[in-house]
């Protein structure tokens, strides 16, 4: 019910689930080339991950303002 | 050849992201391999964890993306009517694109691509093709393309790594922890120094 009202609210949020395995790959592959250890290399690409996420939520924020406002 | 960027390995003991000697082996050999197969670099000098890491996750979103567009979002062209930039990107993944530029070699001299399955895979597309890709994939095809070139361009990553070594560096959040740690124990200190002052002058009043 929940996904509907957000596929409604959002038709293009399906795409997003395309972003899943980009961010995946690209945080372990990235942390993976800044060290030589596991446990670096995991906390580094889960920082990634986070940063990639929080980076894509501030543009969503601020195209949805952007959207309102007009 | 090693690269321990003037470090002990004792010291990655004690903290993960300290920087810890690896044996580079040929670093030449070990670059050209790597791009031929990304990860080939690394098993070539025993890093196996990490090539396998690099082999898996780049080969599988780029035989995603391949997918995506029906094998069709790698192709070689360069004429008067398309430019094909993305594939500059899709070449650093190596061997997996060559049978692009294999392709656009048979196109250019008047022979019929090779078909798999029915699939002109990795052709050129002749006139009109393109409008009939885009409609029988719609986004995919895009998104296929950007997943091959994401492939392609974190290759160029893991080449620099197997020629050079990791390009070490603390994440934000560890360096917070380590200051915070380090503020706390120059706070410990700091009050450790004081009682032992208040101590020393309460003893010589007495």
């Amino acid at each position: 019910m929940y996904d509907l009202m957000l596929f409604a609210m959002f038709p293009g949020a399906r795409m997003l689930l395309y972003a899943f395995p980009l961010i995946v790959v690209v945080s372990l592959v990235y942390g993976a080339t800044r060290h030589e250890l596991w446990p670096a290399i995991l906390k580094h690409a889960w920082d990634t991950a986070v940063w990639i996420l929080g980076f894509m939520g501030v543009v969503f924020l601020v195209i949805l303002v952007a959207g309102w406002a007009l | 050849m090693s690269n321990d960027a003037g470090s002990a390995a004792s010291t990655a003991d004690q903290d993960p992201f300290a920087p810890v000697p690896v044996d580079l082996k040929n670093p030449t050999t070990a670059i050209f391999l790597a791009w031929l197969i990304p990860g080939a670099g690394h098993l070539y000098q025993g890093r196996r964890g990490k090539g396998i890491l690099f082999l898996v996750c780049i080969l599988s979103i780029y035989f995603l993306g391949l997918s995506m567009g029906g094998g069709r979002v790698v192709y070689a062209k360069w004429d008067n009517e398309e430019k094909r930039l993305p594939l500059i990107c899709q070449l650093g993944v190596g061997l997996p694109t060559m049978p692009a530029l294999a392709q656009a070699l048979l196109v250019r001299q008047k022979m019929d691509p090779i078909e798999i399955a029915g699939v002109r895979m990795m052709a050129p597309p002749i006139d009109g093709e393109m409008a009939e890709l885009h409609r029988t994939y719609g986004y995919l095809f895009e998104m296929g393309t950007l997943y091959t070139m994401i492939a392609g361009l974190l290759n160029v990553l893991v080449i620099y790594d197997a020629g050079a070594g990791p390009v070490w560096m603390v994440p934000d959040s560890a360096k917070k922890k380590k200051a915070k740690r380090d503020d706390s124990g120059a706070d410990d200190g700091s009050e450790n120094d004081a009682k032992n002052v208040e101590s020393k002058e309460s003893s010589a009043s007495a």
